[in-house]
């Protein structure tokens, strides 16, 4: 039954079918509009009134670039990092059967769900000198906590999930059908996971990334217990805008923390435009 | 020779499966069973003893309670409007629907840290756009418990309405449209008919919503003022008794976060395997 064959059936003369549109619309859009959208708003427009020069000596500042440098950094590493980890976990999860599957397929939540600060003490007692796993690097003579190679560590275990799970669905959609005909055609395993499986995987792996360096690049929680947060070196841009904040320098934490959100508004345009693009690309393929 | 050919292909070679489990298990072992073995290891590394008596103490009881209070307040309000929300968004068609959907999607892109800052610039006391108006009326949002209420309500917007939204659009209007077409009022079709069926959903999204508003951390700590015993939820708590050195009361409390985030896992868990049909498509595991 439609929308179309039950509408003359309803009692009143109504437009729309069912109840509540202005109701639900009003009070979820005034929701959004005090939670998210007004305090959005006022950093939109603090940074507007910063003005070219406020600008300029914010950007100019080194301690702002290096920081900027490194989140971006870390994140891009990190986001690549998680985007192939996570496509062998989702890989595994959907195509073989073996005993713990289903606990493995838990526990990918795992940092969803475990909260960052208590992530971030975990992986700095593991990764630092006499940590676990820190003891054996440092012999070798490694260092990863308070170094950008933990940060990195920490992203990526903060960015696994989001992998992981756009992935999976993809694959498990994807069925063997594809498969089978690339290899009834000659081609070898290679070849079919090169021009089969890849492509049609791309749009969930480039969601899949940009999702992981979105979060990796706003980061706070779970990086700088292992950061060490020493400027120039290993301090991240979402600590320094509280370093700025906490020496009341108000439009030094504006100008980084725009831009951070400038960042955060390309990932989500992407994240939107990725389906749409790959559906045109399909259309103008006559059998593809 | 086809036939062998298609076999070899969809049947990976016994090695080849070997050495990407191991490599599948490895990879989740490292990097996330490890953290929560290191919190529950250092947590009860001097005893039960000690790991009770630093929850005992005062200081992690009130943030404990300040932690619970926020999320008494935070899961209410975003599974109300997220419902609200979700209902307008999957029943009916409006314009600027595709820019609404994005709207919601920000707070999952924002950093927590730039949250927290949006948060200063509304309300603080002296550079915020409110500032007069908290004067006037004499309250308090920065450095107190609304400010902290606020920013999880930020961070955690998304959740429930997220969880929502693919599932009552998979569901369709037919059987709330068959309902208000024998007679049925607004809130007894809610009631009876919308409520039952989005209801496995609706808890799906509250436990995430839950889950993350109890650990939120970066969005809470700029905007909490850090005073010991009035301010400080769980994770906060947390940094202070780490920073200070105090590592077995530090991973205590986490050990109570984490135990939370296990919780979590398992009712998700049970959620998928039992009710996997009432939840939106991306989460049934059959």
């Amino acid at each position: 039954m439609t929308a179309a064959v039950l509408s003359p059936l309803i009692p009143f003369r109504s437009r729309r079918p069912l109840p509540g549109f202005g109701l639900s619309l009003g009070l979820g859009m005034a929701w959004l509009g005090v939670v998210v959208l007004l305090p959005l708003l006022a950093l939109a427009v603090r940074a507007a009134g910063l003005g070219s020069d406020g600008w300029l000596r914010a950007i100019h500042d080194p301690r702002v670039q290096a920081a900027l440098k490194l989140s971006f950094g870390a994140a891009l590493v990190a986001a690549l990092l998680a985007l192939v980890a996570g496509a062998i976990v989702a890989w595994v999860l959907v195509r073989y059967r073996f005993p713990g599957r289903r606990v493995l397929d838990a526990l990918v939540d795992l940092p969803f769900a475990l909260p960052t600060a208590v992530a971030g003490i975990a992986l700095t007692a593991i990764y630092s000198g006499n940590g676990w796993v820190g003891r054996f690097t440092e012999a070798a003579g490694l260092k990863i906590a308070y170094t950008p190679i933990g940060i990195v560590i920490a992203l990526v275990f903060i960015g696994l999930p989001f992998a992981v799970r756009t992935v999976q669905p993809v694959l498990e959609a994807l069925g063997h059908e594809q498969e089978e005909a690339a290899a009834s055609l000659g081609a070898s395993r290679f070849t079919t996971l090169r021009r089969v499986i890849l492509p049609e995987l791309l749009p969930a792996l480039l969601t899949g990334f940009s999702l992981a360096f979105a979060r990796a690049l706003g980061e706070y929680g779970s990086v700088i217990f292992i950061a060490g947060n020493k400027p120039y070196a290993t301090e991240i841009a979402p600590l320094l805008i509280t370093i700025r904040l906490e020496e009341y320098d108000y439009n030094g934490a504006i100008a980084i923390a725009a831009l951070l959100l400038a960042a955060s508004f390309v990932c989500l345009l992407a994240i939107n435009a990725i389906p749409s693009l790959f559906a045109h690309e399909r259309r103008e393929k006559p059998h593809g | 020779m086809a036939d062998s050919n298609v076999d070899g292909a969809l049947h990976s070679p016994t090695w080849l499966r070997t050495a990407l489990i191991v490599l599948a298990v490895l990879i989740m072992l490292g990097l996330v069973v490890l953290p929560l073995l290191m919190v529950l290891g250092a947590a009860f590394g001097e005893g039960f003893k000690a790991w009770w008596a630093a929850l005992r103490e005062p200081d992690a009881r009130s943030a404990l309670r300040l932690t619970l209070f926020t999320a008494a307040i935070v899961i209410p309000v975003n599974a109300v409007f997220g419902t609200l929300m979700a209902w307008a968004v999957t029943r009916f068609e409006f314009r600027f629907k595709k820019l609404l959907l994005s709207l919601i999607d920000l707070p999952f892109a924002v950093s927590p840290v730039v949250a927290g800052l949006c948060l200063v610039l509304l309300f603080s006391t002296t550079h915020g756009w409110f500032a007069g108006l908290l004067e006037t009326w004499n309250v308090r949002i920065l450095f107190a418990r609304p400010g902290i209420v606020l920013a999880t309500l930020f961070i955690t917007f998304p959740f429930v309405v997220r969880e929502l939204i693919p599932l009552m659009q998979q569901q369709g209007s037919d059987e709330e449209l068959a309902a208000r077409s024998l007679g049925a009022g607004a809130w007894t079709m809610f009631r009876r008919v919308t409520l039952p069926n989005i209801k496995w959903g609706l808890l799906y999204g509250v436990l995430l919503c839950g889950a993350r508003s109890m650990g939120e951390f970066g969005a809470v700590s700029v905007v909490s003022g850090h005073i010991r015993g009035l301010t400080n939820t769980l994770p906060l708590h947390i940094e202070i008794l780490y920073n200070e050195f105090d590592s077995t009361a530090a991973f205590a409390a986490a050990s109570l976060l984490s135990g939370l985030a296990l919780v979590t896992l398992i009712i998700k868990f049970w959620l998928e395997a039992r009710h996997g049909d009432a939840l939106a498509k991306t989460h049934r595991r059959h």
